[in-house]
């Protein structure tokens, strides 16, 4: 079996699932309890909490446990409009968000306020000028993700921060779901970010458990009220079996993280070569610098996507339709849509998402499937 | 960008240079205190020179011992310098890739060259300009000379030993040596202000020992540990400091019993300042710092710190006393003390608090409550039961199981 579906979600690895069962029957004690049941508990919570900020060069205090992405970029938005709404109802945000933005702003929109959806060019990529120039006085959050899940663009945070300087009372979050791993820290936390999103089973962890970068001294409202845990931030009880084995996993995927990004590029590379050659296939993402190691998407003009998915399960490959969350609903991508691409197209996409357990052995057997998959699709080729 | 190994750190003293003849005292200390800072740097060796002090690394993780470096009081300034080979090539290389690391907008510069070595090729004026030729060529659009007020100067040293580079300028943490200015009895409680005062008091040259007063079973053996971590997170600054606590149960339960509701706060506290007292005289302490910040709480007017410090004519002394909750909160969270401070268990100061504590005490009558108890006998016993321990930089007591833990994580 090949595995390019990562963006999807990725395996759980043995040893964090060791850690999940390990916590659950040896230290499931509410945190919040005084007693010695409930300290090894917090202990463990908290340094867990330690652990990630270490990795990741931010202060513990600044790491909020959630559920996952959708949560995550739901309360930064939401949380903003509520606590900030007396300084004004207007939000920008891109074209190309993940559902779980779009929709949070939708709804937003509902209850009075205002979205800017900012246009991207070709390669899916947002203009920092049009940032700059969609910024009005009642402007209290800019949202735009790090990778694009459904091509792999990585979006110009740090130009875009640079514009925010000048406006220091302007929440800037980035979904970073598809970034962590990646190689680009450097980008998702520059200085003047304030809330990154990130989702655990996108590397290695339990679906159920992620966590938000909230800078000090920016405020969120909280969404889900209750026995303040997270510093009143965040309630419900915490899920330490699944919060320890996440700080578990980012250890796992820091320690590769050089070598993994490498090996994706190595990997991504020689699909992207190979697929180069033929006359009927549409490549949307590039292999320079503004795409992320990982994702690589394409078409093959006049055959649906969902018909090129099904096509490689037979090779026992595992790709997707543009982006899992939504493929079952047959809707063209809305990435591809935002970057002007033709419906036809558009609806030809089918994206490989890489891990770091890909190898180049991987990119050849793909690369051998292709041709298969191509010649039998020969007759309907546009 | 990878962090640059360097091989040597100028220090430059702060205030002390000021202090006439007791600065060899100062030197002296200074040179201990980042000794044992950079105690675990077995390789790196410390002269403490009546101008400046040197830190020679040999080899030791300079951005590491750096890191410790600014939490040592009494250190104004210092600078990270490069030793290369005596040949101008390495020289330029070396300048270069300094100034690559300070210059993000243009700015002035100069070059000044001192030569212990005079065997060397290249005059001192002729280093100057070669120098300064050469980086003006590598950074045309950045930077340009100016020798009187220069952002940057280039220091180059030409020694027997190599010639030694040096740039940038760090800040350090400013203060006097711990240790210079005597020894004090800190009274800590494991809330947020009495950290801070610490620290401050640190910061003045002060060497700290701890006297925190726990009541089993009313404080757990979390607020225990946490006034002990708190203890090592402030160790940072000081290298160790000892942590004495004091059994408090038989006074509190004693006081509570026999003294009118009112005055359980006023009574408690007199009887803490008698114990940090008797200590500081067994000890050599000359003063005693507290947390207090005027106005906080009943405790802290002015009235309750009349009546409570009449028990003694030690100075009693509190580094936040003018402070306000936010400002101590934010030398909290920059020394790091805060999250911990903030942990719930109870401490010797919440449990017993009278629902109304009186926030005008009469000293006389609190003198007279006392006079129902046997104040030398509860004394004696609290001070036959003080442990006393060395508490490192960075020792940790909350997460006992912390190693347990790291195998999971």
């Amino acid at each position: 079996m090949i595995y390019f579906d990562n963006s999807a979600t990725t395996p759980v690895w043995p040893e964090v699932l060791a850690t999940f069962d390990q916590v659950t029957k040896q230290i499931w004690g509410n945190p919040s309890s005084l007693h010695k049941l409930g300290e090894p508990a917090w202990n463990l919570l908290e340094q867990s909490r330690r652990q990630i900020a270490q990795l990741l060069g931010v202060l513990p205090s600044e790491i909020i446990f959630t559920s996952g992405g959708s949560e995550g970029d739901n309360w930064v938005i939401k949380g903003t409009a509520l606590a900030k709404r007396q300084f004004g109802k207007h939000i920008i945000t891109s074209s190309v968000e993940h559902a779980a933005v779009r929709n949070a702003m939708a709804q937003l929109e509902e209850l009075g306020f205002e979205v800017t959806y900012l246009p991207v060019d070709q390669t899916g990529r947002v203009k920092p000028a049009d940032v700059q120039a969609a910024l009005r006085s009642d402007t209290i959050l800019v949202s735009i993700m790090a990778v694009n899940n459904e091509i792999g663009t990585i979006q110009p945070i740090k130009e875009i921060g640079e514009i925010l300087q000048a406006y220091p009372r302007v929440h800037f979050m980035v979904d970073a779901v598809q970034a962590l791993g990646k190689g680009l820290d450097d980008v998702v936390f520059s200085d003047r970010v304030d809330f990154a999103t990130f989702s655990a089973h996108k590397f290695h962890a339990l679906r159920g458990t992620g966590f938000v970068y909230a800078k000090q001294g920016r405020q969120l409202a909280p969404l889900i009220n209750g026995g303040g845990q997270e510093r009143g931030q965040r309630s419900g009880t915490e899920n330490v079996a699944g919060f320890a084995a996440m700080a578990r996993a980012i250890r796992l995927v820091k320690e590769k993280e050089a070598q993994s990004v490498k090996q994706e590029q190595a990997v991504r590379a020689a699909i992207f070569k190979h697929l180069q050659q033929f006359d009927h296939v549409h490549l949307f993402s590039d292999l320079t610098p503004q795409f992320a190691s990982h994702v690589l998407c394409f078409a093959i003009e006049g055959v649906r996507g969902e018909t090129v998915v099904h096509a490689f399960e037979d090779h026992d490959i595992y790709i997707s339709t543009t982006s899992a969350c939504s493929s079952k609903k047959q809707a063209e991508a809305s990435t591809l849509a935002a970057m002007k691409v033709p419906t036809r197209l558009a609806e030809s996409a089918v994206r490989i998402s890489l891990g770091d357990q890909n190898t180049l052995a991987d990119a050849v057997a793909f690369n051998q499937a292709f041709d298969q998959v191509y010649a039998g699709f020969q007759k309907i080729i546009d | 960008m990878a962090q640059l190994q360097y091989d040597e750190i100028m220090v430059r003293y702060g205030e002390l240079s000021t202090k006439g003849r007791n600065k060899k005292n100062f030197i002296d200390r200074l040179g201990n205190n980042v000794r044992k800072a950079l105690h675990d740097f077995s390789e790196v060796k410390v002269h403490a020179n009546p101008d400046r002090l040197h830190i020679i690394l040999n080899g030791a993780d300079s951005t590491a011992v750096m890191k410790r470096l600014k939490l040592v009081f009494g250190i104004q300034t210092f600078s990270p310098s490069l030793r290369v080979e005596k040949d101008f090539a390495a020289v330029c290389q070396a300048a270069k890739t300094l100034i690559a690391k300070q210059v993000d907008r243009p700015m002035t510069f100069k070059v000044e060259t001192k030569r212990s070595d005079h065997d060397f090729a290249m005059g001192t004026f002729e280093m100057n300009r070669e120098l300064g030729g050469y980086l003006l060529q590598e950074f045309p659009e950045l930077l340009t000379v100016d020798v009187h007020q220069p952002d940057i100067e280039v220091r180059v040293e030409v020694r027997l030993n190599g010639i030694f580079l040096t740039s940038e300028i760090i800040k350090g943490a400013g203060g006097l040596p711990v240790g210079t200015a005597g020894k004090g009895m800190m009274m800590l409680s494991g809330g947020i202000d009495s950290p801070v005062a610490a620290y401050l008091a640190l910061k003045r040259g002060v060497s700290l020992e701890m006297v925190h007063f726990y009541s089993p079973p009313y404080t757990s053996e979390q607020a225990l540990a946490k006034a002990k971590e708190l203890t090592g997170k402030l160790a940072q600054y000081a290298g160790s400091i000892r942590f004495i606590q004091v059994p408090f149960t038989e006074i509190q339960e004693t006081v509570k019993e026999k003294v009118p509701e009112g005055y359980l706060m006023t009574v408690q506290r007199r009887f803490m300042l008698r114990l940090a007292v008797e200590l500081a005289n067994r000890r050599r302490g000359l003063a005693i710092f507290n947390g207090e910040s005027l106005g906080q709480v009943a405790s802290q007017t002015m009235e309750s710190m009349r009546a409570i410090e009449e028990v003694t004519n030690m100075p009693v002394l509190r580094p936040v006393l003018s402070y306000d909750k936010t400002e101590i909160i934010k030398i909290a969270e920059d020394i790091d003390t805060y999250e911990l401070s903030i942990l719930p268990y109870e401490d010797c100061c919440t449990v017993f608090t009278p629902p109304s504590p009186k926030t005008k005490p009469n000293m006389a009558k609190a003198a007279k409550y006392e006079s129902w108890l046997d104040v030398d006998g509860l004394m004696e016993r609290a001070l036959a039961g003080i442990q006393i321990e060395e508490i490192h930089a960075g020792q940790e007591f909350l997460n006992q199981n912390e190693d347990v833990f790291a195998e999971l994580l």
